[in-house]
């Protein structure tokens, strides 16, 4: 089947998609767009989050058909142009990222917490970030790289 | 494969009229995970999610109607002061990932014994709603789950919505798992204050072939507490009651050993959710008929 959707705000169209077949699958290999990474395929892991109509979820959950017409956004439409968004700057900065597969993922889901809380407490960040996992940094750095992008959000 | 995209009731029940084997897709938060590991090829999907009417809400006459498609945080950010312990389900639920896509029509769709809002809908006394082209009918939800991952669903007929009591009365939801988030119930009860009919309603989830309510357990109180005039003038309840409340509820359960836990576990575990959530429960109760009078 054929699904049409706006990604990162273009039109995109994806041709001969397998009914079954996940969004994360045709972000990742019909439309060339590898931001979202595929780890678990079963919603454990996170780090396909992507926005479909401003609601995070995890690409990996959606058929491919129930983004037909609607509105997706990945981790690589966050940034504008080759100036990193500002959460992502803070997890450089904060050091929040090693092999970087959780990354993008966690991304997405700290950009959508900024959004609905700017100033948001430990506990906020703990739960927000909880269908995310990473298997490098121990947490504590992700941790200050919200932070650190709460503040630069105020100081905006 | 087929992948079918209905735009509104009436043509989504005439489609599994003529195509039973489709399989009704909303959040997809169990079904794509079963699609992806190649555990199910349905001949067809039946996505729901272009359906408006299954996404809203109303309230009227004392009931909530939700409609089966509302996933988890809408139900949490618009429905936490009319349905708290739906609500305390839902927030227990996967992650803010999950409960973005995840509904409760999913739920009773897959009917797992430790789905989160069961005990809640059972001890609410809530009915599910379902429609196929011959009509609609309402299900309490104790008839509703019939074995493991078995609901009382025809081949033809879709969940349309539950209706839940609106009240303001005392609901409690308390889960057991291995962490804050992301975790299956190893088990979990709900309960569900009903004063104007004097009546307590008190539910276990991962405990039995199916959730299930506590039938003695919720008699001995009810009786206890009417007996005692306690709904009118609401004193701490003795402690020998709560006990034997807690008590009982682990007398009507069946759990199974597994990896998440031992049946003596989960047994034991179901006496002191039953208690505490009683105390909370009753707690809120009397703070709020104190204010009242
Ligand atoms: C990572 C992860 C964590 C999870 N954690 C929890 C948890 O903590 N607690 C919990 O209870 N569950 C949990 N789940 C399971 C799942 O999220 C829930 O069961 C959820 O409620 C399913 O809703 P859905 O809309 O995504 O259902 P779907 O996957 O779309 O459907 C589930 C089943 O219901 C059927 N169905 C859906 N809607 C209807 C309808 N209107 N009429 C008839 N049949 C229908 C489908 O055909 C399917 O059989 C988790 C799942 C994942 C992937
Ligand atoms: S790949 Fe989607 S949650 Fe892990
Ligand atoms: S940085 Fe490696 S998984 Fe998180």
């Amino acid at each position: 089947m054929r699904v049409n959707m706006t990604v990162n705000g273009e039109q995109r169209q994806a041709d001969d998609v397998w009914e079954g077949e996940s969004l994360l699958y045709v972000l990742r290999e019909r439309l060339g767009l590898p931001g979202s990474k595929n780890a678990c395929e079963q919603g454990e892991c996170g780090s396909c989050t992507v926005y479909l109509d401003a609601v995070p979820v995890c690409a990996c959950l959606v058929a491919a058909g129930q983004a037909q017409g609607r509105e997706v956004r990945t981790v690589e439409g966050l940034a504008d142009g080759d100036r990193l968004d500002p959460v992502q700057q803070s997890f450089v900065d904060a050091g929040a990222v090693q092999c970087g597969f959780c990354t993008p993922g966690l991304v997405v889901a700290a950009h959508d917490l900024l959004d609905r809380v700017p100033e948001p407490s430990d506990e906020e960040i703990r739960e927000a970030l909880a269908g995310n996992l990473c298997r490098c940094t121990g947490y504590e750095k992700i941790l200050d790289a919200v932070k650190l992008a709460a503040t630069r959000g105020a100081d905006a | 494969m087929e992948f079918l995209r209905p735009a509104t009731l009436p043509e989504a029940l005439s489609v599994k009229a003529e195509r039973p084997g489709a399989v009704p897709i909303a959040g997809g938060t169990d079904v794509m995970v079963e699609l992806n590991f190649d555990h199910r090829r349905p001949e067809a999907l039946l996505d729901l999610t272009g359906i408006a009417e299954l996404a809203e809400w109303s309230a009227e006459d004392g009931t909530v109607r939700l409609g089966a498609g509302v996933p988890y945080t809408r139900l949490i950010e618009q429905l936490g002061k009319r349905l708290p312990g739906l609500a305390m389900a839902a927030r227990t639920v996967g992650s803010p990932q999950i409960r973005n896509r995840g509904t409760v029509g999913g739920n009773l769709g897959a009917a797992s014994p430790a789905g989160d809002t069961h005990p809640v809908l059972l001890a609410t006394g809530a009915t599910i709603e379902v429609a196929s082209v011959r009509g609609t009918r309402t299900i309490a939800a104790e008839d509703f789950y019939l074995g493991v991952k078995r609901n009382a669903l025809e081949p033809d007929e879709l969940i349309t919505a539950v209706n839940l009591p609106d009240t303001k009365a005392p609901q409690q939801f308390s889960k057991i798992g291995t962490r804050n988030a992301m975790v299956i119930a190893v088990c979990s009860f709900g309960l569900a204050l009903h004063p104007e009919q004097g009546r307590v309603g008190a539910a276990i989830g991962s405990a039995a072939p199916t959730p299930r309510r506590s039938r003695a357990a919720e008699d001995f109180l009810s009786g206890e507490l009417t007996d005692a005039g306690l709904w009118e003038s609401p004193e701490p309840l003795r402690d020998s009651v709560c006990r034997r409340f807690g008590e009982l509820v682990a007398e009507g359960t069946e759990p199974i050993d597994d990896v998440r836990g031992s049946a003596a576990y989960r047994k034991h575990a179901l006496s002191v959710l039953a208690r505490r959530t009683l105390g909370w429960a009753w707690q809120e109760y009397r703070a709020g008929e104190r204010s009242c009078a």
